[in-house]
């Protein structure tokens, strides 16, 4: 009896280790799976051509051209709107770690709310957006694109920011205000200083995140074949110029969604590699 | 006051407004839609609107619920596949895997967790769409592979790295002695390990809830293979039509029919809404226990 109880302990054991392994197989095999359908696919496509030149006449039937528009479209977008969510969220955190180091109650909520907003959907966000801007009078616009992606990314910074500050060592604090420091002389030294990588780390995540979201900029941003030279023109960008080429009849269209798929994910590879690297060289 | 004191008082009183702000983002975004979709609460009414079953625009009829089970069918499934896919692989990797294993799985859980889900999509298009065209065909169901089960395989993949993440982190919080504790009592290792699950299990709810709610709000990836006809789906095989997909779809149209438009933002205000109770209550548990 015992022993067929031990036995069949010993069997669970090892039933649930192979269920674990295979699991874990299954993971790395689907993101090889990933990345081997997508390059596989879209890499051949890649040319010059399709990196180096707007779309021209005649373009979305098969034409000459290329995703410059769209390609220029994400940077300009993600990078505008990185910018002023670093304006917003960079103060905030550094408030929220010195100003607000003692009133915890007050950050407990502030940080529910935040990540709550976190997991707001993009596809919300862009509807909200909409809304705004039918309200204010605006068009589809790079701003308006911009404005968008500024509101989805500012959780997403600014979370990421107070995770950074929150790791430096609290003795440092102690030392500058001894030493006679503002809070905000300590903030934008001594905090700044030590929690730099983890912030630009934060940076790095939001713009990433701003150039891959397409929901939030569906309805904001417009769409266009060329390259915008204002901020209230539309602009073009990656997610959204693979999603309307994949749906075009056309192959050769549809082959040029598989390119900027690549061109995407390889624009998503270098941000996150990047940071990784920054982070590693501070730390 | 001298000048640095004013400095400091003009820091943390500006920043302190724009902390304000951010905190009302929720209420304004909440406010707007609900002011948008007043007009087609008015018209259809509330129930009508949300478990009505007629849809058809141009006749003024909104009924939302091939669109809210369409999102029910994703969600679940992708929940279901991805659950035990993602515990298991957080356990093996926390409490089996060595170290050099861990240091290797962040960045690429980093990079899956990175990755436009636009490319999910792609990647959906590819290879899911087929794959479940030849399963049905197998089983003798006729299907074009854009289905709920096409959404939900997406899903999964996309949510696993996230719930992933959050697991791990569960499962390393939990105190060390717990385990060296069972396993000096004689206890066998997995038996150890199953401990640590009923440790960290309202983390791993939280995890789980965190991951439905981000399921359900996706919108570009189930766009791309969901299939999106207006039907309500009765196997996994069939196409259905997430209300994000929904909302992303008709962008265009909304503004040349009256009262779509306010139709469409009711769409996000119940998306918000639901994702939002899900995230709070996620956020909660995890507060709970971690104040403890």
């Amino acid at each position: 009896m015992n022993s067929l109880r031990k036995f069949i302990r010993q069997f669970e054991e090892r039933v649930a280790l192979r269920i674990m392994q295979l699991s874990f197989a299954l993971i790395v095999l689907v993101l090889g799976a990933i990345l081997f359908t997508v390059l596989s696919k879209g890499l051949p496509s890649v040319t010059w051509e399709i990196i180096s030149q707007p779309p021209q006449g005649g373009y979305h039937f098969g034409g000459d051209g290329g995703i410059l528009n769209a390609i220029v479209g994400s940077l300009a977008l993600a990078l505008g709107a990185a910018l002023l969510a670093f304006l917003v969220s960079l103060p905030v955190a550094l408030l929220m770690n010195i100003h607000l180091a003692n009133r915890k109650k007050t950050l407990l909520g502030v940080r529910f709310v935040l990540d709550v907003l976190w997991g707001v959907p993009s596809i919300v966000y862009g509807a909200f957006a909409f809304t705004l801007m039918i309200y204010l009078g605006f068009r589809a616009s790079l701003l308006a694109g911009i404005v968008t992606v500024t509101f989805l990314i500012i959780p997403i910074m600014l979370r990421a920011m107070d995770e950074a500050l929150q790791g430096v060592p609290k003795a440092l604090m102690e030392a500058s205000t001894a030493l006679g420091a503002t809070k905000t002389q300590i903030a934008w030294t001594v905090y700044l200083r030590s929690a730099a990588p983890g912030l630009i780390t934060a940076v790095m995540l939001a713009f990433g995140r701003g150039i891959g979201d397409a929901a939030s900029v569906l309805f904001t941003a417009g769409y266009t074949d060329y390259i915008p030279t204002s901020l209230g023109q539309p602009v073009a960008t990656l997610p959204l110029a693979i999603f309307f080429q994949l749906g075009s009849p056309v192959p050769e269209v549809r082959e040029r969604a598989y390119a900027a798929a690549v061109v995407l994910t390889f624009l998503i590879l270098i941000i996150s590699l990047t940071s990784r690297r920054l982070s590693r060289v501070k730390s | 006051m001298n000048a640095l004191q004013l400095k400091d008082w003009l820091f943390s009183r500006s920043t302190g407004f724009l902390l304000g702000l951010v905190m009302l983002v929720p209420l304004a975004i909440g406010l707007g839609l609900t002011i948008q979709s007043l007009p087609i609460i008015k018209n259809v009414g509330l129930g009508e609107l949300v478990w009505g079953t007629n849809w058809s625009p141009m006749r003024g009829e909104f009924g939302f619920r091939a669109f809210i089970v369409g999102s029910l069918w994703v969600t679940v499934l992708s929940f279901l596949i991805s659950a035990p896919i993602s515990l298991f692989s957080a356990l093996y990797i926390t409490q089996y895997g060595s170290p050099r294993l861990l240091r290797m799985v962040h960045p690429v859980i980093d990079i899956l967790a990175g990755l436009p889900s636009v490319v999910y999509g792609v990647w959906g298009i590819l290879m899911v769409v087929p794959a479940v065209s030849f399963v049905g065909a197998c089983l003798g169901i006729e299907t074009s592979g854009y289905s709920v089960l096409a959404g939900a395989l997406v899903l999964s993949v996309m949510t696993i790295p996230f719930v992933l993440h959050m697991l791990m982190e569960a499962f390393r919080n939990t105190p060390p002695e717990l385990k060296e504790v069972a396993l000096s009592l004689g206890a066998s290792y997995w038996s150890a390990v199953k401990l640590v699950v009923r440790q960290a299990l309202p983390a791993v709810f939280s995890a789980y809830t965190l991951g439905l709610s981000k399921a359900f709000g996706e919108t570009i990836a189930v766009l791309m293979v969901a299939g999106n006809l207006v039907q309500i789906p009765t196997n996994p095989f069939m196409a259905g039509y997430p209300l994000p997909a929904l909302i992303a779809n008709n962008y265009g149209e909304m503004m040349s029919i009256p009262s779509y438009s306010s139709a469409m933002m009711f769409g996000a205000l119940l998306l918000l809404i639901i994702v939002m109770g899900f995230n709070a209550t996620a956020r909660y548990i995890i507060l709970k226990t971690s104040a403890k």
